[in-house]
């Protein structure tokens, strides 16, 4: 497809946009997953607040995420990724120790074997437990060997292990809320993206509109769920449950545009400290969903985290699709004209 | 990291697949990265009785003018149980098929099904009138309703053939506008495939149910339509790049080779055998499969490319990439911030899980 832009310019007022007067600043979350130490009292503290039901309990192999992805039922994911990089410029110390990954490619390959058997490609993991009709490969007892310990020192291997708690983007040109054919989905007066619960009649439209595979059906009841950005608490002037529970503040929330700046200077400092890898992910207003209203600074690229690399609103596209399905439904009605007129007896 | 996936598509080797090379890319465990489509079965189906629907209103309206009353009959009454069809489809693959009329609680033009469910509303009382005329048993015509109904089902037929163009190729647009790549990038070939093929099957309805003499029209609509569904379908394959793969293996691709065989059969068939009943009838039947199969395939084509992270991260970072050196001279319009396009960091850096 053409990739020409045809949204207007991202506003700087997505709820003034969506018809509020004098409404509350643009609100969102900056998470910092430079300082995320995976303790998951995010996914914990969202499930409590918003009594969000359990998404099957699974020991997933990856890492220590058992979680998966984000679903109906998830609404924060910390990701855990083992590398055998060093983080940034610093000297782990571990040159002398035996050391090695702990997700080889064998593990990696038996959870991504188990994935590719689920019925939606490992597409449930956050909304249902992972149903795979054979049982997961026996990967045997743990050896208490150490890694590296085996083969000597040449084998031995750098690590680091990055931590990122993931949430919906409430973009700026948000493709859940373009396809939503009941007006479910909301734009609210801080500038985030809601489904209104006794409206949504489980279409599942949202879900394939997305472009980071956030929203998705509830088995049970057969609504759509994501992240609120605790409407409810917002409305109280609290900050939402999971930035409230961060013990280290990697989810900030606050302001967008205080939480951008803030963003970027935190960049600018980790670069001199020779963290050259950090990036900032989302917080571009001129990226193909207009900026997000919650923004990552990343480690490393965003698909190592399960993070499209360049989303892209499907709406960007539809003059282009509205175009070519006019043209076939005119060559449509020409051929049935055509045939009687071809045909006259 | 880099994923072979060789030994999965091997059953299924095809020459289009062995001249596209393994593609080398990062994820998250091999996790998609977009929610599967929730949808099932009903879905496609829809696709499929949605298109006959619309073919045959075209049809019985002009049968219906140019006084060919057996292929007008066929039409609406083609039309109608379509229709129907479609009703009980669209409904039932809703979570909460209770609440179907929240459908109507708005009309968005960014919501291709919001358009969608207008063009429903707005066909289904032509369609639905014209039908029943035809259902109108020979005691009540001379009523005064069985008149007024008579008198209506003209109009009434011609309102349903004028939306239905809108109703044969929206659903190329409700597929095309999401995130799931093998449907949003075929978006602009997607219409000619999907009308084609609504033609095709409506044309093959026609001819079934139509002695010969009174099909014509029915023949050369299902001949135009089939050539387009063919012609596009096949574009489809060689315009995607790394993405048509979706469309050239597996089981998306033995349904669209399915509905090709079926298609060219039937075409075959429809040019052959215009003088017998028999011919005609299972020329149009296989029309009419194929057109089922090709929505089966494409639908296919769509879950496998948002199952698979590759469908999804190797496009984009692609494009990603190619942007960056072009954005070089225009700062500010990256994706990804903070990255140095002289040192690949992460890049030189990979070996995730």
């Amino acid at each position: 497809m053409k990739h020409t832009k045809s949204l207007p310019k991202p506003s700087a007022d997505v709820a003034g946009d969506a018809g509020h007067v004098d409404h509350p600043p643009r609100v969102g979350f900056f998470t910092d997953t430079s300082v995320c130490i995976g303790c998951k009292a995010c996914e914990v503290a969202c499930k409590e607040w918003n009594l969000v039901p359990d998404d099957g309990f699974d020991l997933l192999g990856m890492s220590m995420d058992n979680t998966g992805s984000l679903g109906a039922s998830t609404w924060r994911h910390v990701a855990f990724v083992e590398q055998p990089v060093p983080l940034g410029a610093q000297t782990s110390g571990l040159a002398g120790l035996p050391t090695g990954t702990s997700a080889g490619t064998a593990a990696a390959e038996v959870v991504a074997s188990r994935l590719r058997a689920a019925e939606r490609g490992g597409g449930e993991l956050g909304t249902s437990p992972l149903e795979v009709p054979e049982v997961p490969e026996d990967l045997g007892m743990p050896t208490f060997q150490r890694p590296g310990d085996g083969t000597g020192a040449e084998s031995r291997t750098d690590f680091r292990w990055l931590m990122s708690s993931d949430v919906c983007k409430h973009c700026t040109h948000a493709g859940c809320l373009d396809v939503c054919p009941t007006g479910a989905l909301f734009r609210t007066e801080f500038g985030t993206v809601v489904v209104q619960q006794d409206i949504c009649n489980g279409c599942g439209y949202c879900v394939s509109g997305c472009p980071y595979g956030v929203i998705d059906r509830g088995v049970v009841d057969g609504r759509a769920h994501k992240c609120t950005l605790c409407y409810d608490r917002l409305h109280d002037g609290l900050e939402p449950a999971c930035a409230k529970a961060c013990p280290t503040d990697s989810i900030q929330f606050g302001e967008l545009d205080e939480l951008r700046e803030r963003a970027a200077n935190r960049v600018d400092q980790l670069h001199e400290r020779g963290v050259t890898e950090a990036r900032l992910y989302g917080a571009d207003p001129d990226d193909g969903v207009g900026g997000t209203g919650a923004f990552f600074l990343l480690l490393d690229d965003p698909e190592v985290y399960g993070l499209p690399p360049d989303p892209v609103v499907p709406t960007r596209d539809a003059p282009a699709m509205w175009k070519a399905a006019g043209a076939a439904g005119a060559a449509f009605l020409t051929a049935g004209v055509a045939a009687f007129l071809g045909t006259r007896r | 990291m880099t994923r072979d996936r060789s030994t999965a598509s091997l059953t299924d080797t095809t020459r289009e697949q062995r001249m596209v090379p393994e593609a080398e890319f990062r994820s998250y465990y091999g996790r998609p990265v977009l929610k599967p489509p929730v949808w099932e079965w009903m879905v496609p189906a829809y696709l499929f009785t949605g298109g006959l629907a619309a073919g045959s209103a075209v049809l019985a309206a002009g049968a219906d003018v140019t006084g060919r009353p057996s292929l007008r009959r066929a039409g609406r009454l083609g039309s109608l149980v379509a229709l129907t069809a479609s009703g009980v489809l669209l409904v039932g693959d809703l979570g909460r098929p209770e609440r179907f009329h929240h459908m109507l609680r708005v009309a968005k033009p960014t919501s291709p099904m919001s358009v969608g469910t207008w063009i429903i509303t707005a066909f289904s009382p032509g369609a639905g009138i014209a039908a029943i005329d035809e259902l109108v048993p020979r005691r009540w015509r001379r009523t005064l309703l069985g008149r007024l109904l008579h008198r209506l089902a003209r109009p009434a037929g011609m309102s349903a053939a004028l939306v239905a163009p809108g109703l044969a190729s929206y659903t190329a647009v409700l597929l095309s506008h999401t995130a799931v790549p093998a449907w949003k990038e075929a978006g602009e070939v997607l219409p000619f495939v999907f009308t084609g093929s609504a033609a095709a099957a409506s044309g093959g309805l026609g001819m079934m149910f139509t002695p010969v003499d009174e099909a014509a029209p029915a023949r050369w609509f299902a001949i135009c339509g089939a050539t387009m569904e063919l012609t596009a379908s096949r574009s489809m394959e060689t315009r995607l790049g790394l993405i048509a793969e979706a469309y050239t293996t597996g089981r998306a691709h033995r349904l669209r080779r399915g509905s090709e065989l079926l298609t060219v059969a039937g075409l075959v068939g429809t040019l052959l055998g215009r003088r017998s009943r028999t011919v005609s009838g299972a020329a149009g039947l296989a029309l009419a499969a194929g057109s089922a199969l090709q929505r089966f395939g494409v639908f296919e084509a769509g879950v496998v490319s948002a199952k698979d992270p590759k469908y999804t991260v190797v496009p984009q970072r692609e494009r990603l990439e190619r942007g960056l050196r072009a954005s070089a001279s225009v700062p500010g319009d990256e994706a990804v911030v903070g990255v140095d396009p002289d040192e690949p960091i992460s890049r030189a850096r990979s070996g995730g899980p």
